[in-house]
């Protein structure tokens, strides 16, 4: 039976692991080669990098990273933020990233998601999606949700599949920081609606939000990053936990 | 000893690359080449393979006689050899995905698209499974039945003869996950993605 994946999120800056609430205000929490490592040896089932201001910054420092946490763990790894090109996603995947994840590219020029697809594989694409409410539907943000797009989440997901997305990663941009749960409704309109994998991510404070991410949500798999790697749980007691309320877990 | 990783441009294979560097340390020398001569005197060989079927094709054509080169390797000279994902697949006689491509034609049988029942099921097919070993392979030495491996695939390998499956594993269907037919090896799941018990299935084939 296919279990559900429960996937650490490291946000990395300058090399750096650091934790942003709704992206600002980031704190250093160390070393990401180290945390990846403790994760993987912990039975995190993937681990997940996210170069959270690489949009705007020199982004060489990320390779590093990713080429030393390949050597050192052997469970996926997924790297996103500021993936603009064929090229970029050529690089981080050659440094031994396993899959990598496309957000602001993915909307100003979906061809990225085609092309890449086709050249790599669906399996190493994964598209990011930030959304936020705004009425009665979501609306795509980027530029590590700086930027509203006005385009509708759900279509846009549907739309990522036919691209070539091998996975989506869905964070809701209103709960992302806030510890308040996933935006379910979101997460299972989504999943609802494409073939593809969904990833639930942004507003993880409990245990319990990330059985509601897959009970309610219907994702394949639960990100999260705080409740992690502050040492409130470890990825073993989140698993255990899940396995007590019935979720098909690696253990 | 050598073992020969094959690197065809068939995407991303850091990650075989790494697994297979931390199992041999020192002991075992990998070469990570297409150079036709380092393959044929080396003791060992992994095809691995990212992307669709064809695309993997395609690509070990695009490099004048490996073809020839692997199929004596592993057909005639009987020397271990290891398939991942596609690699696995394209023992196959043929595979079905993008268009009807010929495979190598080492194990009869076809690769085709996994039912997913209507949409019930997901596709890829990503994340943790369990396998169940239906015969002893020396690959899977030290290995518990139900062990959990790491897939991403869409697409599954259908084998004539049932004999030379060596594991399978629970999704929409009974998937083949792995086969062995004398010294051919291949995993549908990826090995060095698979944690410990991965590297140990790496270590059980360096050790064959």
């Amino acid at each position: 039976m296919l279990k559900n994946r429960i996937i650490p999120c490291l946000d990395v800056k300058n090399g750096r692991v650091v934790k942003g609430i709704n992206f600002v205000d980031l704190q250093d929490a160390g070393d990401p080669v180290e945390q990846a490592k403790i994760y993987s040896d912990g039975g995190a089932d993937e681990i997940c990098f996210l170069d959270i201001t690489a949009s705007n910054e020199n982004r060489d420092t990320i390779y590093d990273v990713v080429e030393k946490t390949s050597k050192k763990c052997f469970v996926p790894l997924t790297v996103g933020g500021g993936v603009r090109s064929v090229d970029d996603i050529n690089k981080l995947l050659n440094c031994g990233a396993d899959k990598v994840s496309i957000n602001t590219a993915a909307v100003q020029n979906p061809e990225v998601v085609i092309e890449s697809s086709k050249k790599f594989g669906s399996q190493c694409i994964v598209v990011a999606i930030d959304a936020k409410k705004n009425g009665d539907k979501w609306e795509i943000f980027t530029h590590g949700g700086r930027n509203n797009t006005n385009i509708d989440a759900i279509e846009f997901a549907k739309k990522m599949e036919d691209s070539g997305a091998g996975e989506l990663l869905v964070t809701s941009m209103d709960r992302d920081g806030t510890q308040v749960g996933y935006d379910i409704e979101l997460m299972s309109k989504i999943s609802s609606k494409v073939n593809i994998p969904v990833i639930a991510s942004g507003g993880v404070g409990n245990l319990d939000h990330l059985v509601d991410g897959i009970k309610l949500g219907n994702a394949s798999a639960v990100l999260a990053a705080s409740i992690f790697h502050y040492g409130k749980h470890s990825v073993k007691e989140a698993k255990e936990y899940l396995d007590l309320k019935g979720i098909p877990v690696r253990i | 000893m050598n073992v020969t990783i094959v690197d065809y441009n068939s995407g991303n294979i850091s990650s075989v690359i790494n697994s297979f560097k931390e199992v041999a340390r020192d002991k075992v020398n990998i070469e990570v080449t297409s150079d036709l001569d380092k393959i044929k005197f080396s003791d060992k060989v992994v095809l691995p393979g990212q992307g669709s079927f064809k695309s993997c094709v395609n690509a070990l054509n695009q490099i004048n006689g490996l073809i020839d080169t692997l199929s004596e390797f592993a057909i005639n000279n009987k020397k271990p050899l290891l398939g991942i994902c596609v690699g696995l697949q394209m023992f196959a006689d043929i595979g079905y995905e993008e268009t009807e491509t010929k495979g190598l034609g080492w194990i009869s049988g076809k690769v085709l698209k996994i039912d997913n029942k209507n949409g019930k099921y997901k596709l890829p097919h990503i994340g943790w499974n369990q396998i169940n070993l239906v015969k002893d392979s020396k690959i899977f030495k030290g290995i518990e039945n139900n062990s959990h491996m790491y897939f991403v695939h869409s697409y599954e390998f259908v084998p004539e003869d049932k004999n030379v499956v060596s594991a399978t594993t629970e999704y929409s269907s009974n998937i083949v996950c792995s086969v062995e037919k004398e010294n051919i090896f291949g995993t549908q799941f990826h090995p060095e993605k698979s944690d410990k018990t991965g590297l140990k299935i790496i270590d059980n084939f360096i050790n064959l």
